[in-house]
């Protein structure tokens, strides 16, 4: 068992445990977008940053990837926590300014101006979409294509993968998608990833997103 | 006479199937075909069993593989730090103009593909053009007029 | 051609008798012409050169008595190609293949000196006949560069005439893995690659990582990315042995059986020596199984890149090499303990691997000797850009910016004046003329706001633009990020957006501010290395260049007279002679006069892409 301390909360947890997991088995609510608990965590949004302090010295780490510590000392919303993702809300924002998802989180961090050129890529880049497509379906119709700011989620040659399994899960479990979830045609889906994909016909779990809830239903805000 | 696909195979046998050799293997088609073309990035996926948008991937990530078909001779231009700092954008602005295209492209007679590179180690003689495998160095914008011209 | 081995060697003393063999066969008095043909001699020509030496000796039917040596980069690249003559090392510089037989003829045989081919002092103007003398080399500390003079890289018996391999005897034969670990870190080497991080502790952690099935990993990092570094090229080129040799003791040391050496796909020639030197290598015995006899197995597999900057981050060179993207993933656990293969993978850089051979014979004490209290030894720098002594430069850490620039580097070529330094390429800072005298070692150049990365040092004067040169490594590394992570991806690309406003002209109040918290929040939230030093050139800019960036953006002028939006192109009237070479030259015919009188540049046309100022032979175009 290793035991570490959450904001001044003394908890103890499994080795193996990561930071984000530990904290969410105390109640303690850390915002995240890539992140889902049945997929392999990825650290690519960096939202869930925590503060590690380790004497004089601290640094940001994703909560997500970061494994648990003896003796650790983690602070969640410190104010270099709270300033930094406050930044990377903003710049989310201005790579994907039509998501009600981020646009609810921005608000709620009391963001309430871009100062960035808006570049709509129509999706953060989480992953989870391809993560979900190979760990809970084994199969491997999409995947990131590209390098930088050219990278984004694809099929092969942008054609319907015969891997596809239909399953619609892609657009189920994408964080800013509600859009996609909506639109009559998938072509106004917002990552237009699975817009070569065999319709779906129903969302599971939306609920029409007048509520900013995740799909697996807790506030992913504070 | 091989087709496409049992090309790819010897390629790929080559490598034992391993898949770690992917790389290696686009670059063994690459040098073979000059780009790497669909076909053969369907056979190397299906070949080594692994999920052909995995192989686009590996494609589309790394600099050195180009999924358009190359002109006949490549213009390489050196941007590194100390060409850059050498004058390498007014080499570069001088080729585009004497080509008439943008970097990664190919000139519409299939002739010439412009290409920019992060550096080759050839410091000392910066500015540094290569043109099929020769280089050129100390450049600037008129010498790389003249050299193009010929 | 050397003395082929009989059959592979299978003890030390099989290696001590076939290297005096060798030395046996050898005469340092007799005549001997040397001459360079790593990648930079080669573009300047010294493939012609090389060519026609022998060609010269045969035709005055003096090849049995004179030898001739290609070997790799000397270090000297400014006065490529060289031709050097042993034993008095008479060294001609700027040869072309029509000196060859003039060079042959009066050196060689009539004993005469070509005076128009020896180097020139800048400082005194004088001539200089012997490569030792010329202060540019004996003014560094060569400890592992020299050997690239004396080693024809696919000869491996000239590598074993200078010791080669005697180091690994010692360590497979008079030492125990956990001596030679102790050994490395009583040294105090550290990784030369650019973290600078203490090599020996990266040694013991792979050693004593747990592994359930004892496999484990040694890498050579020959992805030598930084723009302006050429170091590990010139040693990969000029001297392979070394490397491998540090690596086979190295993959003893931690217990690896298995060695890959990445190697970035823009060196070619650097593949094929190495390959070759490998090959060799395994013929003698110095690879495979049961290593001259020790009972150790150990071989290596060269495995090249695609092209991709970040793939000199260890953990994007381990996915790389098990031939997925080069995305990198966080270091929460070192590579030293979960590396390729999720196994324990020690990974150096190509200099750090050729010290170890040095370690290991002359002794930790005396290598430590060298150096500051941090940073032991000595460190390998490419030095480029504006400066007069273009080249690689080996000298003990701890040496002054001062020294390298003006006592090596010889000064800034036409007269211009020092403006700033670049290390550690595009993570590391722009060091100023207050800093000339810093001494340079790993932790000073932290400190300062740059780093010592693998090497690159870049020379800026009075006509770079420090703003230019900012939005430059922003660009280079916008364009190799992998696109992972949101501070990365996002946060650079934006940087890039303000410094490209900045630069045409659209710099607004504040944007400076914006940068730097763009920068700060790269520097801590990012995912790997490529994206938490990122902001150096811009912060380093900023802090030491504030009152450029500032004319930029309030007086919209580019005071170093680079940044095209920002300048006009116009010529001095005192100086124009009316050639109208310019005039001709302009592609968009914004040049107008008569002959013989000074013409005029229609700034409506002008795209100011300089070939005017490049074919003006009077230097009548000036930059305003």
């Amino acid at each position: 068992m290793i035991e570490l301390t959450i904001d001044g909360i003394k908890i103890k947890t499994e080795e193996g445990t990561t930071v984000l997991e530990a904290a969410r088995e105390t109640g303690i609510i850390i915002p995240t977008l890539c992140y889902h608990p049945g997929l392999s965590p990825y650290g690519a949004c960096r939202i869930c940053l925590v503060q590690v302090v380790k004497g004089n010295h601290s640094s940001l780490e994703a909560s997500c990837t970061l494994p648990v510590d003896q003796r650790q000392v983690i602070l969640t919303n410190s104010e270099k926590v709270t300033r930094t993702r406050k930044l990377i809300m903003e710049l989310l924002l201005s790579s994907c300014p039509n998501s009600k998802t981020l646009q609810d989180m921005a608000a709620n961090m009391g963001i309430n101006k871009v100062r960035f050129k808006i570049k709509d890529r129509g999706c953060i880049l989480c992953g989870r979409c391809v993560r979900y497509c190979k760990e809970q379906m084994k199969s491997g119709g999409i995947g990131f294509v590209g390098r930088g700011t050219s990278r984004k989620v694809a099929t092969a040659f942008d054609v319907t993968p015969e891997e596809c399994r239909n399953c619609g899960g892609c657009e189920w479990i994408c964080p800013v998608c509600e859009k996609a979830c909506m639109a009559d045609s998938l072509i106004d889906g917002l990552c237009g990833g699975c817009q070569n994909l065999a319709p779906v016909e129903t969302c599971l779990v939306c609920t029409g997103c007048s509520e900013s809830v995740g799909p697996q239903g807790h506030r992913v805000y504070e | 006479m091989m087709n496409h696909y049992e090309k790819v195979k010897t390629i790929v046998d080559k490598y034992g199937g391993n898949h770690d050799s992917v790389i290696s293997i686009l670059q063994d088609i690459q040098s073979e075909y000059h780009y790497l073309p669909e076909h053969a990035l369907r056979a190397v996926a299906s070949q080594l069993g692994l999920p052909l948008i995995q192989i686009c991937g590996v494609a589309t990530f790394f600099k050195a593989f180009s999924l358009k078909p190359r002109g006949e001779h490549t213009v390489t231009v050196c941007l590194g730090t100390a060409c850059h700092v050498r004058g390498a954008p007014a080499v570069l602005g001088e080729v585009k103009r004497q080509l008439g295209i943008e970097p990664n492209n190919t000139t519409d007679d299939m002739l010439f593909t412009l290409e920019t590179v992060n550096c080759l180690g050839a410091c000392a003689l910066g500015p540094i053009m290569v043109i099929d495998g020769r280089y050129h160095g100390q450049m600037g914008p008129g010498k790389a007029k003249k050299i193009l011209k010929k | 051609m050397g003395i082929a081995a009989m059959k592979t060697l299978s003890s030390a003393a099989d290696l001590e008798r076939l290297r005096n063999r060798i030395l046996s066969r050898r005469d340092s008095e007799k005549p001997c012409v040397v001459t360079s043909v790593g990648t930079c001699g080669v573009v300047r020509g010294s493939g012609a050169v090389a060519k026609a030496i022998p060609k010269a000796l045969s035709s005055l039917k003096i090849k049995h008595l004179v030898d001739f040596k290609t070997t790799g980069c000397h270090g000297f690249c400014e006065i490529e190609p060289v031709v050097v003559i042993y034993p008095e090392r008479v060294l001609y510089q700027r040869v072309t293949s029509a000196d060859i037989p003039e060079i042959i003829n009066e050196t060689l045989v009539n004993n005469k000196i070509i005076e128009r081919l020896l180097y020139v002092d800048r400082l005194t103007g004088k001539k200089i006949v012997n490569e030792q003398d010329i202060p540019f080399y004996n003014r560094q500390t060569r400890v592992i560069l020299d050997n690239n003079r004396l080693v024809d890289p696919h000869k491996i018996e000239d590598y074993l005439a200078l010791g080669g391999y005697s180091a690994l005897c010692k360590a497979l034969f008079h030492m125990q893995p956990e001596g030679i670990i102790a050994e490395i870190k009583k040294s105090g080497l550290r990784g030369r690659g650019g973290a600078g991080f203490p090599t020996g502790i990266k040694w013991e952690a792979c050693r004593n990582a747990p592994c359930s099935d004892d496999i484990r990993y040694v890498i050579c990092n020959a992805d030598e990315g930084d723009p302006g570094a050429y170091m590990d090229r010139s040693l990969l080129e000029g001297n392979p042995h070394s490397v491998i040799e540090g690596m086979i003791i190295g993959a003893y040391a931690v217990g690896a059986h298995d060695g890959y050496v990445y190697v970035r796909l823009e060196y070619p020639l650097a593949l094929k020596n190495l390959g070759i030197a490998l090959g060799r290598a395994r013929e003698y015995g110095f690879l495979g199984q049961n290593i001259l006899g020790s009972g150790f197995d150990f071989d290596v597999k060269i495995s090249r890149g695609g092209g991709a900057f970040i793939c000199g981050e260890s953990t994007a060179l381990m996915a790389s090499l098990e031939g997925k993207v080069g995305e990198p993933r966080q270091k929460h656990i070192h590579t030293a303990v979960q590396g390729l293969y999720g196994r324990p993978t020690n990974l150096n850089n190509v200099e750090t691997w050729a010290n170890v051979p040095l370690i290991i014979n002359r002794g930790a004490d005396w290598y430590s000797q060298i150096g500051t209290e941090g940073s032991k030894g000595t460190k390998i720098f490419s030095l480029v850009g504006k400066i007069n002594n273009t080249g690689l430069v080996e000298v003990p850490m701890g040496i002054r910016l001062r020294e390298i620039i003006y006592g090596i580097g010889g000064g800034i070529p036409r007269g211009k004046k020092f403006k700033a330094i670049q290390t550690g390429g595009p993570s590391g800072g722009c060091l100023p003329e207050s800093l000339i005298d810093l001494p340079v070692d790993f932790d000073r150049l932290t400190e300062v706001g740059s780093m010592m990365g693998s090497g690159g040092m870049i020379v800026m004067d009075e006509n770079n633009c420090m703003v230019d040169i900012a939005r430059y490594f922003v660009n280079f590394l916008t364009e190799e990020s992998c696109g992972k992570c949101v501070p990365c991806r996002e946060g650079l690309d934006r940087m890039q957006d303000i410094l490209t406003d900045i630069t045409e002209g659209r710099g607004k109040e504040g944007d400076i501010e914006l940068l730097e918290e763009l920068g700060d929040l790269l520097k801590e939230s990012s995912l790997c290395a490529l994206g938490t030093t990122a902001s150096n050139p811009v912060l380093s800019t900023i802090k030491y260049f504030r009152a450029e960036y500032e004319a930029h953006i309030r007086e919209k002028r580019c005071p170093a007279g680079v940044c095209k939006a920002l300048i006009t192109f116009m010529v001095d009237s005192e100086k124009c002679t009316g050639c109208g070479v310019c005039l001709r030259e302009c592609p968009q015919e914004a040049i107008f006069g008569e002959k013989k009188k000074p013409h005029t540049i229609d700034q409506s046309k002008c795209i100011r892409c300089g070939l005017c100022r490049d074919s003006c032979k009077f230097e009548a175009i000036i930059v305003a």
